[in-house]
């Protein structure tokens, strides 16, 4: 029997699956669809206490789309919470009463100093809710100061003196990522959400000539891969190692959940997804993660995460004398010589296209160094795999 | 060169009029099941749509978009489970809805582009992965003591029986034929049940325990209504329809070569090898519905040479969809509309053709059109529908209506306490598998809170 359970520094829930800040999370209505429709916790959209004058616009969003307009990504400048900072309290209280088996995190934009630390903390507190996650990642396009690693230790310090409540910090991929890390540890940091938005620019409108909008947050599918690097650098760094991380960033199905957990991640944030499908999206996540667990004979989370950071490879370096060489099923090939025209152009053109003067893609193994380009452009699932040939290549040798 | 003219009444129906290896390529899958590849392709192509039109078009209610979204995720045992959760029979279904009618039908990418989601076969995809596995996903519920008659191992006694297990209920199904199964059994086309996926479904159904079964055993013979609401907690008829209607001809019952469609689909599909199953080398259909139109394109490819439907009025009031009729005329049957039978004629007590007049309607009243013509025939079809087996029910005091067909509230209740329903014997019936399966359920539950109330 799979147990999705987490215990994530001392928040339960049913399962690893939390929204994210963001504009699912803005209000008790959204929130209570979300835990009726199963998700086992919810961080409320950035609260601030000192909201500056220009920052509550109306939400305004874009999208990298791939085909058949599939979301790859989604991109916003809207900041922190426009709400009244009274009526989010009031219900974030009351969420919690009414749903007290759902974790509850509140995101706070990074205080600026301690006095107000003491005070927007203490409000919290009072909700009642499980813990905060402050959030450093909030303007787009600033570049993070020179002294961004201090700024994450002293706002990290000043929260944590001020309530009891677990405290995640939130930090975007930029500058040096284990730095600011090791930072918020010092700080006292109980957790890290990894990662906070990207800064992107969707696309250019060529009409207008504008960037439409200028530099947004983004996430989803498309932000995945830094994602998991960032989550995989903090196993990586023997100083804060073993530190809880809540994974954010492209978790779409069941698979994407999984990686991140597989790297150390304790618990799933979510936000692009359920914007683009709706929360339902947690069927299938909560489905598929538990199928995959039957299958593995896994019966909590723990008994596989982390597993794959362990096994971390740099990935510019391979064993020299292990030899790879690519091999075509040509009974699964469409023939499409999608393999041949990268091989040709862009690695070791090692690939024939025309046997005995016929249209057939075989690989050329004496030119093939196992690069793995043309498995991962054709389109046809396990049709072109890497073969271990090392041994072949030994005694060849001899 | 001179023409012969056939002499009348040569009972021309032989077996093995069409070579092996082409009846083995005629009778095999319809609609072969997708290979991986495919399965993530028409997957990628859901757009996962809010109160999706599928689940919404669907009997039962499948969550479509869910289950084929669990499919692009590379988890077909769940997107199996999302099926059967709502559906136990998915695995028929899939094979045998007509599915352009229902989820396909109503599919949004059918709207944007002409070409829906291949749901059924999407479907099929899904349900043999957990076939495969030899395990059915579901439990029996506590035990509870409480017993309840099925009458009827067609989908929605199966289905019913199931439910009741889940519920902790013990079923007892009462069984007419030797096989359960019903019309997935003996009536569904072999090439939409290959792999006597009937049998290895009912299977899957019953090993769930807490289902006994008796077969050979009929209602108004071996049993009774009153003894089973005597020995039981509750009742659930799952009849079917027993009776074919007639034409009320003269020689109906008493030529050869006369066969009502069903009794000839379920021989065809009970038969040990399709090359012994003989086949008229002219055959007429009578009939528009779904039946009609999978006999005469059986019938062709078991080699007749020329099959005719005939049916009273016209195309477009057909039981049987646009779909459904292309494939009987793609298969090289002969539809001919506004015509009805007046004479089955016979010679040395076989059936030698049928005299049709042509008709019109006047005032929404079919009609004589004026003139008639004789179509030639070695072996006739009836395909022109079923009626509720009333002799079964004799004297049991059960409201039906003038079909036969048992009367049933929304819980699939019947007039006498204790009595529930459902599937083709119960009035309002869509004879589809899927409204059977449906209606098992919601007997079920009606049925588990019924037992529950009284405990």
């Amino acid at each position: 029997m799979v147990d999705l359970s987490v215990d994530f520094v001392g928040v339960k829930a049913a399962n690893p699956f939390w929204l994210a800040s963001g504009p699912p999370t803005d209000g008790k209505t959204k929130i209570e669809r979300a835990f009726r429709a199963g998700w086992g916790g919810a961080v409320w959209k950035t609260l601030d206490a000192a909201p500056s004058a220009g920052d509550a616009s109306a939400a305004f969003y874009r999208a990298l789309h791939g085909g058949d307009r599939r979301v790859l990504a989604l991109d916003g400048v809207e900041r922190a919470s426009d709400r009244d900072l009274a009526l989010d309290l009031r219900e974030i209280a009351e969420v919690k009463r009414a749903w007290p088996d759902r974790a509850l995190i509140v995101s706070l934009a990074a205080p600026g100093d301690e006095e107000s630390a003491r005070r927007i903390l203490a409000e919290i507190a009072a909700t009642g809710c499980d813990g905060v996650e402050l959030n450093f990642g909030c303007a787009p396009g600033a570049r993070p100061a020179a002294d961004a690693a201090a700024r994450v230790e002293a706002a990290t310090r000043w929260c944590k003196a001020a309530t009891r409540m677990p405290a995640l910090v939130k930090l975007a991929p930029l500058g040096d990522l284990v730095r600011r890390a090791r930072a918020a540890k010092k700080g006292g940091a109980d957790a890290l959400t990894l990662i906070a938005a990207v800064d992107a620019i969707a696309g250019v409108d060529l009409d207008a000539m504008t960037p439409a909008g200028g530099v947004g947050g983004m996430g989803g599918p498309a932000v995945k891969p830094i994602a998991l690097a960032a989550v995989a650098s903090i196993a990586g760094d023997p100083e804060i190692a073993g530190l809880p991380i809540a994974a954010a960033g492209g978790v779409t199905t069941w698979r994407d959940a999984a990686e991140f957990i597989a790297l150390g991640a304790g618990v799933a944030q979510v936000c692009s997804a359920a914007m683009t499908y709706g929360f339902r999206v947690v069927d299938e996540l909560a489905s598929g993660l538990t199928s995959f667990m039957a299958a593995e004979g896994y019966r909590r989370l723990d008994d596989f995460r982390g597993r794959a950071a362990a096994n971390l490879v740099d990935g510019r370096r391979r064993e020299r004398d292990r030899v790879l060489k690519a091999e075509i099923d040509q009974a699964l090939c469409i023939q499409c010589g999608r393999c041949h025209v990268a091989c040709e152009d862009a690695a070791y053109q090692a690939i024939f296209a025309r046997v005995d003067g016929e249209r057939r893609f075989v690989v050329n193994e004496a030119a093939c160094v196992g690069c793995n380009l043309c498995a991962l452009v054709c389109p046809i699932e396990n049709c072109i795999k890497l073969v271990d040939k090392t041994e072949a290549a030994r005694a060849a040798a001899e | 060169m001179p023409v012969v003219s056939e002499p009348p009444g040569i009972a021309d129906v032989a077996k093995g009029r069409v070579d092996r290896a082409t009846l083995a390529a005629n009778f095999a899958d319809l609609h072969p099941p997708l290979s991986p590849h495919q399965a993530l392709v028409e997957a990628d192509r859901c757009y996962f749509c809010y109160d999706a039109p599928c689940q919404r078009a669907c009997p039962t209610a499948i969550d479509v978009a869910l289950f084929v979204r669990q499919i692009a995720a590379g988890n077909p045992l769940g997107a199996a489970q999302t099926v059967l959760e709502a559906n136990v029979m998915g695995g028929m279904c899939a094979r045998a809805c007509p599915t352009e009618a229902l989820c396909e039908g109503a599919c949004v990418r059918e709207t944007a582009e002409g070409r829906p989601v291949r749901i059924g076969l999407l479907q099929r995809y899904a349900v043999d992965a957990q076939m495969a596995t030899g395990k059915t996903p579901f439990s029996r519920g506590a035990p509870t003591g409480k017993r309840v008659a099925v009458v009827g191992a067609g989908p929605a006694g199966l289905a019913c029986a199931h439910a009741l297990a889940v519920a902790g209920h013990e079923a007892t199904i009462f069984e007419k034929r030797d096989k359960p199964g019903g019309l997935n059994e003996y009536g569904v086309s072999a090439y939409r049940a290959t792999g006597d996926f009937a049998q290895r479904e009912a299977a899957s159904i019953l090993s769930i325990g807490g289902i006994a079964t008796q077969y050979g055993v009929e209602l108004g013979r071996e049993i009774t209504l009153d003894r089973l609401r005597r020995d039981y907690d509750a009742v659930f008829l799952a009849l079917g329809l027993g009776a074919a209607r007639r034409l009320g001809l003269a020689g109906e019952g008493a030529l050869d070569n006369v066969v009502d469609a069903v009794d000839y689909a379920a021989e065809l599909r009970q038969a040990e090898s399709l090359a012994r199953v003989p086949i008229g080398r002219r055959v007429v259909v009578i009939g528009g519905g779904m039946t009609a139109m999978d006999l005469a394109a059986q019938a062709k490819r078991l080699g007749a040479e020329s099959v005719t439907i005939v049916y009273r009025r016209g195309l477009s009031q057909m039981k049987a969809g646009a779909r459904q009729r292309e494939f009987a005329q793609t298969n090289g049957a002969l539809i001919r509309p506004w015509a009805r039978p007046v004479a089955i004629e016979g010679h040395s007590g076989a059936a030698s053709g049928v005299l049709f007049e042509r008709t019109r309607e006047d005032n929404g009243e079919l009609v004589a059109a004026g003139g008639a013509f004789r179509l030639e025939a070695d072996l006739v079809l009836l395909a022109i529908g079923q009626q509720g087996a009333l002799d079964a029910l004799a004297g049991a005091s059960l409201r039906c209506d003038a079909d036969g067909r048992i009367v049933v509230d929304e819980q699939r209740r019947a007039s006498l306490a204790g009595v529930w329903a459902g599937g083709d014997c119960a009035a309002g019936a869509r004879g589809l598998i899927a409204a059977a399966v449906e209606d098992g359920k919601r007997a079920a539950r009606s049925i588990d809170a019924a037992l529950r109330a009284r405990a």
